[in-house]
């Protein structure tokens, strides 16, 4: 019974769920400050999603099950992705389960349900949400995988604890030519996957512009609600992910409640890091126009093809094991 | 680069925050708790209003920092900015525009010319003010409103 | 021991009945009672499989049944799998079949076809069970000929149905003389032509005969399996036919095909150099890239299902190459893992096709539409037909908690240690083999979102959908049976348990235990990983019912529902034509592919009389062809159409001309016999 672990996933799914609209609220306010405005501080989206909670619960005329559920199942699918990537401990109950393509296609999984939502609503704007998120997540699948390659390829294995505790044990391989561009790789996956610039603006009002939000356009109250903490749990898993898979340091690899607690102040500091500088950023990009992303796509997985290469023909640990 | 400099040397441009309006409050506003959704309706205006609610959102008078943000569905929205005299054209859908927000929801008039047509009263294309198409919680009269005048009856909303 | 026997003579039995049946019975009970047989023919040879899976083997010479050779069966693991699956699917669409053709008697329902349909099933059963290259052409042509007859069996109500046969006959009749040279030149080689004799004879000839029997029985398989170059049978036969004959062509028929490649590429020849498997992997990347590509411009539901039987077994084939090359480098284990994730994707595929083309059927029935462009609405309509297909199609898409996840996980894994393998080759083959998996792994999540969404959701495109009502209940239960072997093989795939390894061990490699009771586990030498698809779906359930539960409870004080109008921007009421259609879904897609895929567009402006200016009709059309097909079949067609003119010029008319022709052949042939020999 291992009681520090139990601890370790309950603290994450805590801090994960209370911190994702904190994650959200902290990027609005460093963009919001880079524009030289004031910015509505870091607890607004939880009193948004607050609000939304207590309106009132619409169902559009034409609507059926498809986009009843998919609000929930976003939510479910993130926080089964919050239980199941190390964030704070390698040493959990769940670290059998936590394979690193299941992770990956529990996210496919949200991002399908919302394209359904999308078509059930049979508004022009739904279909066109529905059909360039799809598009889209086609896309980036190649990226995704071949990543997971290349990480697993030094780890010996996609699960997601012994790759992260690999890679906390042996800091060389995240600075080899493999690991760096296998970062670049997956960040640019990350971006496009969680519905940021310059893949996509989730900020815009011009319906012709959205991919994700020309999903929503039709949920209210409790689902929005829902719909709104779905996005913000993603991103923070994502970047959670990406600062567990490239900067491992401080994550508890044994049974001791100090070190758990001290993984979990700096994976709220490596998150926060990374949203801040993720939200500078984008003050600097142009959402890409719908047709260049493809592009984008493709030069990521090039680079994560790279990284296959590297790691297995500079890295040798492929070949000679 | 050159965008980093203009970043550092411009530094901040809101402008302090006045004190917290006094008037009236309607009902509904208490239960939003400091977050307002607003869905901006143009019903027959001649953009003037439109321009200066732009600048309400800017950064030199930031209403974002009071809790209320633009969005683009009024599925998503709690209240409703109406500028402009209802035309005949735009009654209905500002009818479904209100009618598709969830409770609790308020329409704000904004401009002489929501309130009481202003300018264009009697014209053969105005069906009326806002309040003959839809009940009307709030009022911001001018022509147009200063953007400081918008942002603080979007601060009676916001409580903030 | 005697259960193989006696399970596929009641089969037999069973299907000459079903036959009989189908020629004798008034129409009021001939559906009836042919599907309650053919389902005997399913059950039975079903029966037979599980129990070869179970460990029994069976093996018999029938020297009676055909001159000059004789017959020889025999049933071992790897042939109790695809003899399984097949029964399996034959079983429930055989009940979903009865209730198909229980409205009237053309199409499917008439006499010919229901006499034909239990020797279509009996076929699929037997062929796994042949042990002779004679026993086994001798079937195969009876699979090939009974499929025929049944895909024509709508022509009546359309006419691509003929040209479609057309085509379907003249391909598989192709792979049929590519196999009867390939076992011809192995059986003369190996010296006799039973599979025993072949397997033992298969090491002492050289490697170029080898390589030539290869190609040659690869190329006629993947045929049957719809792999591309050869695949453009695929995407017009099962369209044309009727659905319940897609779902038996396309869930069983098609395995066949990898049954072929394993049995002749693994176990008769005992494996081969690297340029085999990287031919097979080859042929299987680029049918699972094209054929999902191909899918997702599809507008016709049913030829979006058949170019996404082509990708999966694209998938299956790559699978079956990259366990050849594990072993041809000297990694058994490997290859043995990657043989059972190949395997087992066979099997999950043949339960989510059949249940889609199924469900498919059904539409087609209740509204008289394959076209999605003209679809929508049915889940109101038709809700149980679209909650099944919704469970086929999260099959398809590969994604946890479907059933195909659970094969695509395990062929991942089997890829991704593949680099565990020394060399040159499997560092840059397997890279790009991942690539390809996922690729078309993506792309069918936007076919099924386009086919579910479009087909079933939102609001009526035309009358036919608006009209449409639930199937009866007959389909309905072949469909819920499907499901049910669909969401078994999702939640608990150890029940195949040890039955995969015995097949992957029947077709020469070590099994590796990959799937057991709840979950799947890769223990290898270096490297392990474990999957639980149980756990996931708890785990889901459960974090779905919490998240509801707290929203529900966080809004206790507004709880009631209301029905609001949809958002139609204010204009006006949004109607069914203005919703997305499939063609729209795919346009960002096309885009992107158009190098490969060449779509064409033609627009056909009609000015009116009066003047040249004002437009009375513009005509649009977008289609995007087959490429393969264009660049490659069309050179050879017309290439044969020159032949073929050119020598009607031999054809004078002249008997004095054809008794030369006559003459000159007889002494040709002769003084050949004298020098040749």
């Amino acid at each position: 019974m291992n009681t520090v672990g139990y601890t370790a996933i309950v603290l994450q799914v805590g801090a994960v769920v209370a911190g994702a609209p904190l994650l959200t609220g902290l990027m609005r306010q460093t963009r919001a400050r880079l524009e030289g405005r004031a910015g509505a501080g870091v607890l607004q989206p939880w009193r948004d999603v607050r609000k939304l909670l207590r309106k009132e619960p619409i169902t559009p005329v034409g609507t059926g099950p498809a986009f009843r559920w998919a609000p929930p199942l976003l939510v479910a699918t993130s926080l089964v992705l919050a239980v199941l990537v190390p964030l704070i401990s390698t040493d959990t109950p769940v670290r059998g389960r936590a394979d690193l393509i299941v992770v990956v296609s529990l996210l496919a999984l949200g991002t399908l349900a919302l394209a359904l939502a999308g078509l059930d609503t049979g508004t022009a704007f739904g279909g066109m949400g529905a059909s360039r998120e799809m598009t889209i997540a086609a896309l980036v699948e190649p990226t995704i995988l071949m990543a997971v390659f290349a990480l697993s390829i030094p780890a010996g294995s996609t699960n997601l604890p012994v790759i992260v505790a690999g890679a906390a044990d042996q800091p060389a391989r995240l600075t080899s030519p493999a690991g760096l561009l296998a970062i670049a790789a997956l960040a640019v996956a990350v971006l496009a996957e969680s519905g940021r610039l310059p893949v996509d603006n989730p900020a815009t009002h011009l319906e012709l512009t959205m991919v994700h939000e020309a999903m929503t356009l039709e949920y209210a109250g409790p689902d929005l609600a829902l719909v709104e903490f779905g996005a913000h749990l993603r991103l923070t898993v994502l970047l959670g992910l990406l600062a567990s898979l490239f900067a491992p340091w401080g994550i508890a690899t044994g049974a001791s409640l100090a070190a758990v607690l001290l993984a979990l102040l700096l994976a709220v500091l490596k998150v926060a890091v990374l949203g801040m500088a993720l939200a500078a950023a984008e003050v600097f990009w142009a959402k890409l126009r719908l047709f260049r992303v493809p592009e984008l796509l493709a030069g990521s997985f090039l680079l994560a093809l790279l990284a296959v290469t590297a790691s297995y023909f500079l890295g040798g640990e492929g070949g000679q094991r | 680069m050159g965008l980093l400099r203009k970043i550092r040397d411009t530094g901040r441009v809101a402008e302090p925050a006045p004190p917290r309006p006094e008037g009236h409050v309607p009902p509904q506003a208490k239960e939003f708790g400091g977050s307002v959704q607003v869905r901006c309706v143009d019903a027959g205006s001649c953009n003037g209003c439109e321009i200066e609610i732009a600048g309400a959102f800017n950064p030199v008078y930031d209403a974002e920092r009071y809790g209320a943000r633009l969005v683009a569905s009024p599925r998503h929205a709690d209240v409703a900015l109406v500028t402009g005299p209802v035309t005949r054209n735009m009654a209905e859908p500002l009818r479904r525009t209100v009618a598709a927000m969830p409770e609790p929801r308020l329409v704000v008039a904004v401009g002489d010319c929501a309130i009481n047509c202003g300018e264009f009263a009697g014209g053969h294309g105005v069906e009326g003010a806002v309040s003959d198409v839809v009940p009307v919680d709030l009022q911001v009269p001018g022509c147009p409103p200063r953007p400081d005048e918008i942002v603080a009856a979007l601060r009676r909303v916001t409580g903030r | 021991m005697s259960l193989i026997p006696a399970a596929l003579a009641t089969a037999t039995g069973l299907g000459v009945a079903g036959a009989a049946a189908g020629l004798v019975l008034p129409q009021r009970v001939r559906g009836a009672v042919v599907g309650v047989l053919t389902a005997g023919v399913g059950v039975a040879g079903g029966a037979s499989g599980v129990a070869a899976l179970g460990g029994s083997r069976w093996s018999a010479e029938v020297p009676g049944l055909l001159p000059l050779a004789g017959t020889h069966f025999a049933v071992d693991a790897l042939s109790g799998l695809f003899m399984a699956v097949a029964g399996a699917v034959v079983a429930a669409v055989a009940v979903y079949g009865a209730g198909y053709v229980a409205g009237g008697a053309h199409g499917l329902g008439s006499r010919g076809a229901q006499a034909v349909l239990p020797l279509f099933a009996l076929s699929l059963l037997l062929v796994p069970a042949a042990a002779s290259v004679s026993t086994f052409l001798l079937l195969w042509e009876l699979m090939a000929l009974t499929s025929l007859l049944l895909v024509p069996a709508e022509h009546r109500a359309r006419p691509a149905v003929r040209e479609a046969a057309v085509w379907y006959a003249v391909m598989t009749h192709l792979g049929l003389v590519l196999l009867l040279v390939g076992f011809m030149v192995y059986a003369a080689q190996a010296g006799g032509e039973t599979f025993a004799a072949l397997r033992s004879g298969s090491g002492a000839m050289s490697p170029a005969v080898r390589g030539l029997v290869f190609v040659l029985t690869a190329v006629a398989f993947s045929s049957k399996a719809g792999l591309v170059p050869l695949h453009a049978w695929l995407p017009r036969a099962h369209p044309e036919a009727p659905s319940a004959v897609s779902a038996l062509m396309s869930a069983a028929m098609v395995n066949l095909g990898v049954y072929g490649l394993v049995r002749v590429g693994f176990d008769l020849l005992g494996g081969g150099p690297a340029w085999w498997w990287l031919l097979a992997m080859a042929m299987g990347g680029l049918s699972a890239v094209y054929g999902i590509l191909q899918a997702a411009m599809a507008s016709d539901l049913k030829r979006l299902l058949a170019y996404s039987t082509s990708e999966n077994m694209g998938l299956v084939v790559l699978g079956v190459g990259a366990a050849g090359l594990f072993d041809h480098a000297g990694n058994k284990a490997l290859a043995g893992l990657a043989l059972a994730a190949a395997l087992l994707h066979v099997v999950n595929h043949s339960a989510f096709k059949a249940l889609l083309f199924c469900a498919a059927g059904s539409v087609l029935r209740a509204t008289g539409e394959r076209n999605l462009d003209l679809l929508g609405g049915l889940r109101a309509r038709m809700p149980l037909t679209t909650g099944l297909f919704a469970l086929g199609a999260l099959g398809a898409v590969a994604l946890p908690p479907g059933n195909g996840f659970i094969s695509e996980w395990l062929l991942l894994q089997s890829m991704i240690h593949g680099l565990a393998v020394p060399g040159v080759t499997t560092a840059i083959v397997l890279p790009v083999a991942v690539a390809v998996i996922a690729l078309s792994s993506g792309l069918a999540a936007a076919v099924f979102v386009k086919a579910l969404g479009v087909g079933f959701f939102a609001r009526p495109r035309a009358e036919g959908a608006a009209a449409a009502r639930e199937s009866p209940l007959l389909m309905l239960a072949g469909m819920g049976l499907l499901a049910a072997l669909c969401a078994a093989l999702a939640l608990v795939p150890g029940l195949l348990g040890d039955g995969l390894d015995r097949a992957v061990e029947a077709a020469g490699r070590p099994g590796t235990r990959p799937v057991s009771g709840g979950g799947l586990q890769v223990r290898l030498d270096e490297v392990s990983a474990v999957f639980s698809p149980l756990w996931v779906v708890a785990t889901l359930t459960v974090t779905l019912g919490a998240v509801t539960a707290t929203v529900r409870w966080a809004g206790r004080r507004r709880q009631r529902r209301t029905r609001a109008r949809l958002w139609d921007c204010g204009g006006g009421a949004p109607t069914p034509r203005m919703a997305y259609t499939a063609t729209s879904f795919a346009e960002p897609l096309q885009r992107v592919f158009d190098d490969v895929l060449a779509p064409e567009q033609d627009v056909d402006v009609t000015p009116m009389r009066e003047s040249a200016y004002l437009v009375e009709r513009v005509k649009f059309r977008n289609r995007v062809p087959d490429r393969i097909e264009h660049r490659l079949y069309r050179p050879v067609l017309d290439f044969l159409a020159a032949a073929g003119q050119s020598a009607r010029r031999l054809a004078g008319g002249s008997v004095h001309a054809y008794l030369g022709y006559g003459f000159f052949g007889l002494v040709t042939l002769l003084v050949v016999l004298v020098v040749g020999w």
